[in-house]
């Protein structure tokens, strides 16, 4: 039976006091303790350089060349903290709550509200290690606003803020390998991890340049390695995401929580053409400013999309701000899922705005003409022309937007101050993730999950800004206090040997999957199988699901996943630097995935933010919970076989917040 | 449309290395330029033959993996932008392209077109970092008011994606845009100030150690630059190492 572990008492003091009522470690013992961490982007950086604070001995893992690239250096928009800085009513309960409701009540309680407790504290240290925030021009700290709430809680850097968090946080780990407390192996993937009479005590990895395969024992492992969204084939994921390091943790008994809670992300560059390698995300901050829209008439949408007719010749009465239209309280700011599947209907529809009907336009002209406006009462002009109006708002939206819009001028070879860029949703972040109780440790005592590879803290749906907030809460607020809890049995512990049996066993398993892909007479190329699925996953486990779609779905997947080994090729050798090889592994894993987040989505027989049963709607077609059923955590125990895993549920008690239904309107 | 690739394939660092022909056909003008690399790739692999290594992973620009010297110019022929995002459309039909590693002394090639970059994580180690532990006690975000322009100017040279075009342009390999820019944001910023000195003397110090050159003010750097880190960067910095010297720190 799964224990979540939340501390007793009131929702407000439960963190603090835990904090002071779990073990701690003396210095001296610290220095004799080892902790692997695994993945090196937000949550795995603040991770690695806070415990080497603290005196633990350090080994840090990233399959990219450099700790700085991992995926979190993306993320665009900017991240959450109740620090009310605009007075607009903010605070920890309204953080709390807009997590747990933007979430759809799927997300526990206890650890959300942790979350919302520790934000404040993030800004001010990211501040401290020099982060350069975007301010105002009295040079506080400026703030947006994000989907799914009514506050400006959001910190940023332009449209860069991933990167400049994790510049900081790599920095901090830079100190720790400077002082030797951190010891860094990049391009280096963990193969397995290890279980030493019940406990994790190491992992398996594979240096990619040599290709030697390393046993590496630890007193504890983080895992810290991401989400699982490249399972979609497209996503806005980095090529190299992958799913291996939770999935093989699952594979030793760590359960994997709600796979099937994937976020579409509203505002992606649609998809050009079958050559396509990835997806790019347009960051949910422009929803601030900028207006979605399809025609009203079908004739019009399919004029645009013959290239006939022009998005600006469109008349303002023709266009259907449908956000606008069906959530006013909310508008374009509603959260994702909503948004997502708004689009979808509208294009499902007949009123798509690209050659293959799959976009819908997002608008900056009336933010360039309000902002153009403001700017000439600021400069004191009199009756300023239509077009002084316009190269004044265009300059401020440069200055708030200018990265995100050259991006897309670049990818989509079309100017988006002139005309309205096209949208459409993607597979863009994975709330489903290995299952950890409040001390963030999955079912495997001594292996701990971060960041966006656990489950925690955001339900059926994660709002905007709230992935960097949760990865470097993770990192920097929780894993250092509650790791130290668990290693208070291990001071006299001594190091890890990996002359144990069950790393020999690790080990010749991850040799023999390598000599089994190299020896493999097949003809097919990993991206065939993986781009193969890729398309089942989006057909039928995407933005809406039905029983029969997620049936053929796995049986599909199987089908798949057979022909996968038997016709793969992996060209090359296992002592050389061969990306094809670390792709074949991967997909592997995602063949096996996919068809777990498939029978996930069939299990759970309602709707709840990304998660939409077609069966399971209003009859205004939002999504329709079923709370007396389903309000639970559904925790996959693996078995040996993806469709036959068991059921754990954790059910999720709210003391704090009511059940509702969901409403932005 | 069709192109002829030339690429440069070496085994290993001890590898004398050599450029190789490949032909590609049925180029989308809409495909990316690792697109078009993945569909050469796929077709080595369905012949049997050995795919062309090369590093990439956010493929949008960001993440600073991609890492290909196009026609002699990092990242190719477009300006502000990675070999990621740049598009086939800045090509024609029948062009021949010619593809090769960053060449530096402190970049030695792993495989064809990837090298070992980690002399840059070394140069952070050194002192890229303000000495503050995790805590929950520092003092309120807002405590200590930048100015708005410092912080800008902090933020643009912060901005660097470490890819290494700089060196990769710079005649002499010299990395000290890559290194200025550290400097600076830090320099810019209020909490930088008390490691000010050391640091700078620290990260010129390693960056010496690793190998690259001197600066010799051409500017290509600035100019190949997908960040548009500027020059001025380097001017700083040249000012503190010289500051920091005279003290003695």
């Amino acid at each position: 039976m799964l224990n979540s572990k939340v501390p007793q008492g009131p929702l407000a003091e439960k963190w603090t006091n835990h904090k002071n009522s779990i073990r701690l470690v003396n210095p001296a013992n610290k220095r004799s303790i080892d902790v692997i961490v695994v993945g090196t982007g937000l949550a795995g950086s603040s991770a690695a350089a806070s415990l080497a604070e603290m005196g633990y001995n350090v080994k840090a893992f990233c399959f990219q060349d450099s700790p700085r690239r991992a995926h979190s250096i993306a993320a665009q928009g900017g991240i959450n903290a109740a620090k009310n800085y605009q007075n607009d009513g903010d605070s920890t309960y309204r953080l709390f709550y807009d997590t747990v409701k933007g979430g759809d009540y799927r997300s526990r309680e206890a650890n959300v509200y942790r979350l919302a407790e520790v934000s404040a504290n993030i800004i001010d240290q990211c501040v401290a290690q020099g982060v350069p925030f975007a301010r105002d021009y009295g040079g506080l700290l400026d703030n947006r606003s994000f989907g799914g709430v009514q506050v400006s809680r959001t910190f940023y850097a332009k449209g860069q803020t991933g990167q400049q968090l994790l510049l900081g946080a790599y920095s901090a780990l830079s100190r720790q390998i400077s002082k030797g407390k951190v010891k860094l192996y990049n391009r280096h993937e963990m193969m397995d991890v290890v279980v030493v009479d019940g406990k994790c005590r190491g992992i398996i990895a594979r240096n990619l340049v040599t290709g030697e395969v390393e046993r590496h024992g630890a007193h504890a492992v983080i895992l810290a390695s991401g989400g699982y969204g490249n399972v979609f084939f497209l996503s806005t994921n980095a090529m190299g995401s992958n799913v291996s390091a939770a999935w093989k943790a699952h594979k030793k008994g760590a359960h994997f929580a709600n796979p099937s809670f994937t976020q579409i992300h509203p505002t992606c560059i649609p998809v050009s053409g079958s050559h396509q390698s990835k997806l790019t995300l347009m960051s949910e901050s422009l929803r601030n400013d900028g207006r979605i829209w399809v025609p009203k008439k079908k004739e019009d949408a399919q004029a645009v999309r013959e290239g006939k007719l022009r998005p600006v010749d469109i008349r303002e009465e023709d266009r259907d701000y449908y956000l606008e239209r069906r959530y006013p309280a909310f508008g374009n700011l509603v959260p994702r899922d909503v948004a997502s599947r708004a689009a979808k209907e509208r294009c499902d529809a007949g009123f798509g705005v690209n050659e293959t009907g799959e976009a819908v336009f997002l608008d900056y002209a009336s933010a360039i003409e309000r902002y153009g406006k403001t700017e000439a009462n600021i400069r004191g002009l009199e009756n300023p022309s239509a077009s002084e109006i316009k190269a004044l708002g265009t300059e401020v939206v440069k200055a708030k937007y200018g990265n995100l819009f050259d991006m897309y001028k670049q990818i989509a070879a079309d100017n988006p101050y002139e005309t309205p860029m096209k949208i459409y949703p993607a597979v863009h972040y994975t709330m489903g993730g290995l299952w950890v109780d409040y001390n963030l440790m999955t079912a495997v005592p001594g292996l701990y999950a971060a960041g966006e590879a656990n489950f925690s803290d955001h339900g059926a749906n994660r709002l905007g800004a709230s992935a960097l907030m949760q990865g470097l809460a993770d990192g920097y607020f929780v894993l250092p206090y509650t790791v130290g809890d668990y290693l208070a049995d291990d001071i006299r512990t001594g190091p890890i040997s990996t002359d144990h049996p069950a790393f020999e066993a690790a080990e010749k398993e991850v040799t023999e999957r390598i000599q089994h892909f190299l020896n493999n007479p097949g003809d097919t190329p990993v991206d065939d199988f993986h781009r193969k699925l890729g398309r089942i996953m989006w057909n039928n486990c995407g933005m809406a699901r039905n029983a029969d779609g997620l049936k053929q779905a796995i049986a599909d997947i199987r089908a798949l996943r057979e022909e996968f080994w038997k016709k793969v090729r992996v060209p090359g050798t296992a002592t050389q630097y061969n990306p094809e090889l670390d792709k074949a592994g991967r997909v592997a894993d995602f063949l096996e995935l996919g068809e777990l987040m498939c029978v996930d989505a069939l299990a759970r027989e309602e709707s709840c933010g990304g998660h939409f049963r077609e069966e399971h709607q209003t009859t205004e077609g939002e999504a329709l919970r079923n709370d007396v059923d389903f309000t639970f955590v559904s925790a996959w125990e693996y078995t040996g076989d993806p469709s036959e895993a068991k059921l754990e549920k954790e059910e999720l008690v709210y003391e704090n917040i009511e059940l509702k239904q969901r409403s932005y309107k | 449309m069709n192109l002829t690739l030339k690429v440069w394939r070496q085994n290993g660092p001890e590898d004398k290395g050599r450029m190789e022909t490949y032909p590609v056909s049925d180029i989308s003008e809409h495909m990316s330029f690792l697109e078009m690399m993945d569909v050469l790739n796929d077709q080595l692999v369905r012949d049997g033959k050995d795919p062309i290594a090369f590093d990439h992973d956010c493929r949008e620009g960001i993440c600073g993996m991609c890492s290909m010297f196009i026609n002699g110019e990092a990242h190719g022929p477009g300006r502000g932008v990675t070999t990621c995002q740049l598009h086939m459309r800045s090509f024609k039909d029948g062009d021949t392209i010619y593809i090769e590693p960053w060449r530096a002394q402190a970049f030695p090639v792993i495989k064809d077109l990837v090298v070992d970059r980690s002399a840059f994580d070394r140069v952070i180690q050194a002192g890229g970092y303000v000495s503050v532990n995790t805590s929950g006690n520092t003092i309120d975000a807002n405590t200590i008011p930048i100015p708005k322009a410092d912080a800008d100017e902090a933020f643009n040279a912060a901005t660097c994606i470490g890819c290494g075009a700089c060196v990769a342009t710079c005649k002499n390999a010299s990395a000290m845009l890559f290194v200025s820019a550290k400097v600076s944001q830090l320099a810019l910023l209020p909490q930088g100030q008390p490691e000010r000195e050391l640091r700078v003397k620290r990260m010129v110090e390693q960056m010496d150690k690793e190998g690259f050159g001197n600066c010799t003010n051409t500017g290509a750097c600035e100019v190949e630059c997908p960040k548009g880190i500027s020059l001025t960067n380097i001017a700083r910095m040249n000012r503190d190492y010289l500051t920091a010297s005279l003290k003695g720190e």
